[in-house]
């Protein structure tokens, strides 16, 4: 005999749960989406403004200050190479959406990473739901994006943030948690609150580590943003996209090697800014 | 050191369970069982039991025992860091452990400093940061904290390093700045847990004298905390000494040497016992200035002056002893025109020969402050004794008692 065991339609249910959500909350989605909107435009209008040449003096100009001469000539090489193939604006494009993706993500993550560090309650519910966001593959989050932002860039932000987020978060909590116990201990013996112990024990000594966070949330967005061409955002990723679409390998590792160039470039870049604080 | 004093903090009836059940493990300790039954039995630990005492204003009182003994639970129960579990601490007429939260952190950035074994320094703070802390968790401006960290920055002689790192220091400097940071706080007691036990034995002698020499200085209410009796006996004041979360013995490092109140401390104090075969000799140092007895008293207080004594020797033509003069006895006779210092001089200090055990020493101590003079059987003076030298030799003596193994041997006999 046997028993038929009905299917959970698990998937109904987070439909139910996603359609209930955006036509609830379709006034907090659409001010979201055109402010998120209106901050990709502002800064991307304010890159592209620059000519090249003068944004990537700049940039190696930052390069040398934060890090070393190295960084600097690798840096202006690379970009000089990006340049040159014609892929300069889906570069920016591309680097904007990191920038602002990774500013929002920062943005929730170092509080509710300091919350976390403090509260054992907070903590223990929070790491479960970092896992979720962790393991869940990236590509999940950009179809509950579409009915909440619609096609486009917002959607890439927001998959984007949900992505890079946890790195950030258990960074902070973990740099605030690996504060000595004795260094703890001697604020509170003298008088200290716990404003006051925040400010001037657990944050700057766990900053290396929150900044080694941001520096993986920001690798994280990079690598979103550009799979995230797939629900048309702009930049690098919808190069590689119509590279795919066309079948032109060439097009396709062109566009793959500028990501690979904005990647190093950021991630040296933020390891020296890191670097620099520690000492 | 025996007159009265005010007492600044009072200690009754203090005790601290570790674990959830306090309540079942303090009835089980009321009913007579200890430590390790009441472990056996709840799972909890009794890590302070019933302890008394008070600090009295401006002592350096020591708190000893082995490791396990809960002398660091005992210190950081007085601010709090650890919450007792039932008793008073009283300072200045507040319960400690009836205080709100707010009140707790005033009444540490009032009341206490404290100085860490490891140190605790910030390490992202420069020195003279670090001994501004205190001054800036309660708020005091800039300018003002900056000159009170630099001023105690050079009590302990780290002048010009202001700006260094920790990380830059050697441990000893360490201390110092820790130290430094407790006593620009100006709280009205110095916590010292097992301050200068991370030291190297040279560093942490030199640091106990700078102690004592600052103790002298500010007559700050001091509790130190240590696990060697050596360091107990230097600097104490006065001695607490707890084993198993209990007191065992509370007194002057003499009383605890010459009157031990039990077999534990006896055995405790069985090296420092050597001093009963060492002899006034062992301790004796050279006389530093002498005078005739056909001196007068200008020149008495010239020399006393010029070897920082408060009291000089006299003695005749054969280097007999014949007195002692006073500084304030000599300036008198100089007022009044004495022109002897046998005018004035006193017979009111011990003469010891060289065999005198060093034991009998201690109780001549208490009596008289003068040095104790040592004579051979002519009555020439060939040394004097001073307390300081005493407690340095018995010390000494004391040494292989820092090893833990005495307690540990008690324990495993008990049980």
């Amino acid at each position: 005999m046997a028993i038929e065991i009905p299917r959970i339609p698990l998937g109904g249910w987070i439909e139910g749960a996603l359609t209930w959500l955006t036509s609830e909350y379709s006034m907090v989605t659409r001010a979201i989406s055109r402010a998120t909107q209106t901050g990709i435009n502002g800064l991307n209008d304010a890159l592209m403004w620059l000519p090249p040449w003068a944004l990537l003096l700049i940039i190696v100009a930052i390069c040398w200050k934060v890090a070393n001469a190295r960084l600097a000539i690798g840096g202006a090489a690379g970009l000089a190479l990006i340049w040159n193939l014609g892929l300069w604006n889906p570069m920016i494009e591309t680097l904007t959406l990191v920038v602002i993706a990774t500013l929002v993500a920062v943005v929730i993550a170092i509080p509710v990473g300091i919350t976390a560090a403090l509260s054992e309650r907070l903590y223990r519910t929070i790491m479960p739901v970092l896992d979720f966001m962790q393991t869940m593959p990236a590509f999940v989050y950009l179809i509950p994006a579409i009915p909440f932002f619609g096609i486009g860039s917002v959607s890439a932000i927001f998959a984007t943030v949900i992505f890079s987020m946890p790195p950030a978060i258990r960074f902070t909590t973990l740099g605030i948690r690996q504060v000595p116990k004795e260094l703890i201990e001697a604020a509170d013996a003298y008088g200290a609150t716990r404003g006051q112990k925040l400010v001037k024990v657990q944050l700057p000594l766990s900053l290396p580590t929150v900044m080694a966070g941001i520096n993986q949330t920001i690798m994280l967005a990079l690598s979103m943003v550009v799979i995230a061409a797939m629900i048309g955002a702009d930049g690098l990723g919808s190069e590689v996209w119509r590279a795919i679409q066309r079948l032109r390998p060439g097009d396709g590792f062109e566009a793959g090697i500028a990501v690979v160039i904005l990647a190093m470039l950021l991630d040296r870049l933020t390891q020296a800014l890191s670097k620099e604080r520690k000492s | 050191m025996n007159e009265e004093r005010n007492v600044k903090i009072r200690v009754r009836n203090l005790s601290k369970v570790f674990g959830s059940q306090p309540k079942k493990a303090l009835e089980l300790r009321d009913q007579g069982l200890k430590r390790p039954e009441i472990l056996d039995k709840t799972g909890q630990t009794l890590g302070l039991s019933n302890i008394d005492f008070d600090v009295h204003e401006g002592e350096l009182l020591v708190i000893m025992g082995l490791s396990g003994s809960g002398k660091s639970t005992l210190i950081r129960c007085l601010n709090r860091l650890i919450e007792p579990t039932e008793g008073e601490i009283v300072i200045d007429g507040e319960d400690i452990p009836t205080l709100g939260e707010k009140a707790l952190l005033e009444c540490r950035r009032r009341h206490f400093s404290m100085v860490f074994q490891n140190f605790a320094l910030f390490p992202h703070r420069t020195v003279q940061k670090n001994a501004e802390f205190g001054l800036e968790i309660r708020g005091i401006d800039p300018a003002e904290r900056s000159e009170i960290a630099r001023t105690a920055l050079k009590q302990v002689g780290l002048d010009g390093w202001e700006d260094a790192y920790p990380s830059q220091l050697s441990g000893g400097m360490q201390q110092r700045v820790g130290l430094a940071r407790a006593l620009a706080n100006d709280a009205s007691v110095l916590l010292m847990d097992e301050a200068f036990s991370a030291l190297d034995p040279l560093i942490r002698g030199d640091m106990q004298q700078e102690l004592l020499q600052l103790q002298s200085r500010m007559q700050k209410t001091t509790v130190f905390i240590t696990h060697d009796l050596d360091e107990a006996l230097t600097i104490g004041d006065r001695i607490v000494l707890l084993k198993d979360g209990e007191i065992v013995q509370i007194g002057t490092p003499e009383e605890i040497l010459t009157k031990p109140a039990d077999d534990y401390v006896r055995r405790f104090i069985e090296g420092v016992d050597k001093a009963r075969i060492l002899t006034a000799e062992s301790a004796m140092r050279r006389v530093r200035s002498t005078v005739r007895d056909s001196d007068g008293p200008r020149t008495a207080l010239r020399k006393m002056r010029e070897h920082g004594l408060d009291s000089i020797y006299i003695i005749d033509r054969d280097q007999q002893l014949i007195g002692l003069i006073e500084a304030e006895a000599a300036s008198q006779a100089l007022e009044q025109g004495k022109e002897r210092v046998t005018d004035v001089m006193t017979q009111d200090f011990r003469r010891v020969t060289l065999e005198e055990p060093m034991h009998h020493l201690f109780a001549m101590f208490s009596e008289h402050s003068f040095p104790i003079a040592v004579v051979d059987d002519q009555q020439r003076l060939l040394g004097v004794v001073v307390k300081g030298a005493v407690l340095d030799q018995l010390a000494q003596a004391a040494e292989p008692t820092q090893i833990a193994e005495p307690s540990t041997t008690t324990t495993a006999g008990d049980a």
